[in-house]
């Protein structure tokens, strides 16, 4: 079966060109067609692919050598193993339902837009599909360089709108960053190792001392950063909301962000073997959980809050990753791709309804007008707050509890981020869905369920949501951690943690405790009374985001800035452009005096021509002796 | 005779030729001046041919050598007289233009 594996990519990729070249011939229903159908193919070679990896199947399929140089050789290789056919799964299966989702949140657009946007969405899933399988770093790489573009066209979708270039730009620089970081990770293997495949790489970590180690960890950690959106670099992540809404849900909720969570899972035994880097990543993980939740609590457009969640989710993995419960990890990628999926097209079927508002504050009362977006909308809130039996609270709960067994005080502040967690969900989902309708009348008369192309997808993802949890129940419910014992060939230095059933009991029930008050308190605070004026105080703070952007911009932005300044107004205008300018003037001054010499009086010229010739004969009496002497001068 | 009284009377007629050549504005006399250099070279290599012929007689009787630079003389000669039959047409044809054979007046190409 091993041998479809080049279609997955593939045929994303036939989608690109198809729609890119054709957008403005194709009608509207012809592009959707391509665009969805050549993902749903694909998903369903990657469910071939999946089982055929579950009965033992899967290899690392070489195509041809990429890079050919000396004793260097990277092959362009696909590697079906456990984790990538599971993440295959997860982006085709995911990106199809967005995909035709976006058939009808997509529908105004113009042809040529809407043929642009489907081009842009299937050139992403390529490249996310080639991030998972490839065989190596450097493929890895092309991928993970391919979605930080689309990521860059999509949120800049909407090109018109000069904030949201800003927005693009931003994210694309935060990324380009966090790329830095990759790459020279990457240099640093080729360098010490002379390989960049992942097979060579893992059998050789022995190899490296610490400190190459070391530092190849906290590279890729900071690649990852960059695109799983983490303190320092977490704050393009917002701003990508300018993107349409399912683009948010794909590739800034779903798939993109998750692909720093990927790497370092697929390289778990390079961060096993350095203390430092999993503690770091552990660290700035649990950082960001906490950090973009507290941001989260006081956000009133309802994009912002679920992307501060989706940061804060994210840091939850790194959590997981740090603490080395690496298939805790990789299990809630997968349910955060299904409610996180699912509240953002939620979330755009409320916009839709609402005819593009977004601020929370001018909602309410939305329950009885939309009552499929609604009901999922809630499954999403309930399984994003880990409430069994939906997905969250297992994939949580499996962090949780390897966060316990590293430090219990991960596991409080992991719980207190939890809290928070369903904290502003529910506020988000009272504000949003509960008590009276606050827009204007017009927008209340042209309230509507979204089509069925939209509903359908949310109504997946919802009982996906649901029971994707079921995966992986731990030992403890009675379950056979069967995510676990499947992921264990790829995830080898896995920490199997060993605390007690009663501990792991008390564990959960505090979680789910805390939660579940959080909820309710969350649910009796807003559907009464929404917060509808500006926050004060310490809220003003948490609004504005603890200003992180502000300071990013006196810290950074704006010297730098002004340095360009310096370096255009200064070294460019007076110095290069001087020196160039000075040569063409001192060229045409000379030449000006030099004019005056011809001045058409034949005498002159003649006298000229004899004091030539008496100089020539001059240089050449006696042997040369001035001609050789003038040469040595120079 | 020595060969340096021939060369320093060459050299004499030449430098004044070019001084004739660089100090007088009538182009009659410019062109007499150019006549007077072509033939202080003539001179010379006439004067240089006879020495030559002269080192060469001695060790062969039947020699030619220095025949040359007399037959390089007759070439300056003949392609003198076709410099002067060009040169006097020309210097006509400027006096029937500007009334005068004054070379500063030829100055029109200035610009």
């Amino acid at each position: 079966m091993n041998q479809l594996a080049y279609l997955v990519p593939l045929l994303p990729l036939i989608g690109f060109l198809i729609n890119g070249l054709g957008r403005k011939s194709f009608s509207k229903s012809v592009i959707g067609w391509i665009g969805c159908g050549t993902v749903l193919i694909s998903f369903i070679i990657s469910l071939i692919l999946f089982f055929d990896v579950k009965n033992g199947g899967g290899a690392v399929i070489s195509y041809f050598n990429f890079i050919e140089a000396g004793k260097l050789v990277i092959p362009f290789a696909f590697q079906i193993d456990q984790l990538s056919a599971l993440f295959l799964l997860i982006i085709t299966g995911v990106g199809f339902l967005i995909h035709v989702y976006s058939t009808a949140y997509m529908q105004e657009e113009e042809t040529q837009h809407f043929g642009r946007y489907f081009a842009y969405l299937n050139l992403f899933i390529f490249s996310m599909l080639l991030l998972v399988m490839g065989a190596n770093y450097v493929i890895m790489f092309i991928g993970w360089e391919g979605v930080g573009l689309c990521s860059y066209l999509l949120i800049g979708y909407w090109f018109k709108n000069d904030n949201y270039n800003y927005a693009a730009k931003k994210a694309f620089i935060m990324n380009r960053i966090g790329d830095l970081g990759f790459l020279l990770a990457i240099f640093w293997l080729i360098a010490k190792l002379g390989t960049v495949s992942f097979g060579e790489v893992f059998a050789h970590v022995s190899s490296l001392s610490a400190v190459d180690l070391t530092a190849i960890t906290i590279l890729l950690f900071i690649g990852a950063m960059g695109k799983s959106a983490q303190i320092p670099l977490y704050t393009w992540l917002p701003d990508a909301m300018a993107g349409p809404t399912p683009v948010s849900a794909l590739i800034h909720a779903a798939t993109m962000v998750t692909a720093g969570i990927y790497m370092i899972a697929r390289s778990n035994v390079l961060y096993s073997a350095s203390e430092v880097a999993q503690n770091l990543v552990a660290v700035i993980g649990l950082a960001t959980a906490l950090f973009a939740a507290t941001i989260a609590i006081k956000q009133n457009d309802i994009k912002k809050v679920l992307a501060y969640s989706t940061v804060s989710q994210l840091g939850y993995m790194f959590l997981g990753l740090g603490v080395g419960a690496y298939t805790g990890a990789v299990f809630h990628v997968m349910t955060h791709a299904f409610f996180k999926a699912l509240l953002f097209l939620g979330a755009g079927s409320v916009i839709h309804a609402m005819h593009h508002e977004q601020d929370i504050r001018k909602m309410g009362g939305l329950k009885k007008y939309l009552p499929i977006t609604h009901i999922t909308f809630l499954i999403g809130c309930i399984a994003i707050s880990g409430i069994p039996p939906f997905s969250g609270f297992f994939s949580k709960d499996e962090i949780l509890a390897a966060a316990y067994d590293k430090n219990p005080v991960y596991w409080g502040l992991g719980v207190a981020g939890a809290a928070m967690t369903a904290f502003y969900m529910f506020r988000l989902y009272a504000t949003t869905f509960l008590g009276s309708f606050r827009g204007t009348h017009d927008q209340e008369h042209h309230l509507h369920e979204s089509p069925k192309a939209m509903t359908w997808p949310l109504l997946i993802l919802a009982i996906l949501s649901v029971v994707g949890g079921f995966l992986n129940v731990p030992e403890v419910l009675g379950g056979h951690s069967s995510l676990h014992a499947f992921l264990a060939p790829v995830l080898t230095t896995e920490v199997t943690h060993e605390t007690a059933h009663t501990t792991e009991y008390m564990l959960m029930g505090i979680s789910v405790a805390v939660a579940a008050i959080a909820i309710i308190f969350a649910i009796g605070t807003f559907s009464r009374k929404p917060q509808l004026d500006d926050a004060a105080g310490f809220g003003k703070v948490l609004e504005n985001k603890w200003y992180v952007d502000e300071l990013y911009d006196t810290v950074i932005v704006k010297p730098l800035g002004n340095l360009s300044a310096f370096f255009k107004n200064v070294v460019e205008k007076s110095g290069i452009d001087g020196a160039v300018n000075g040569v063409g003037k001192l060229v045409n001054y000379s030449s000006r005096q030099l004019r005056l010499l011809q001045n058409g009086q034949v005498g002159s010229y003649i006298l000229f021509m004899v004091l030539a010739i008496i100089v020539i004969v001059l240089i050449w009496v006696n042997d040369g002796y001035i001609y050789r002497f003038i040469v040595k001068l120079f | 005779m020595p060969i340096q009284y021939y060369i320093i009377l060459s050299l004499s007629l030449f430098c004044i030729g070019i001084v004739g050549v660089l100090t007088r504005r009538n182009a009659i006399i410019v062109f007499m001046c150019v006549e007077l250099m072509l033939n202080a070279v003539n001179l010379l290599l006439v004067a240089f041919s006879k020495v030559h012929y002269a080192a060469a007689y001695l060790v062969n009787k039947a020699t030619t050598t220095g025949s040359e630079a007399q037959i390089f003389v007759f070439f300056i000669m003949v392609v003198a007289a076709a410099e002067v039959s060009v040169g006097l047409a020309i210097i006509v044809m400027m006096y029937r233009n500007v009334h005068s054979v004054d070379v500063n007046f030829l100055n029109r190409l200035k610009n």
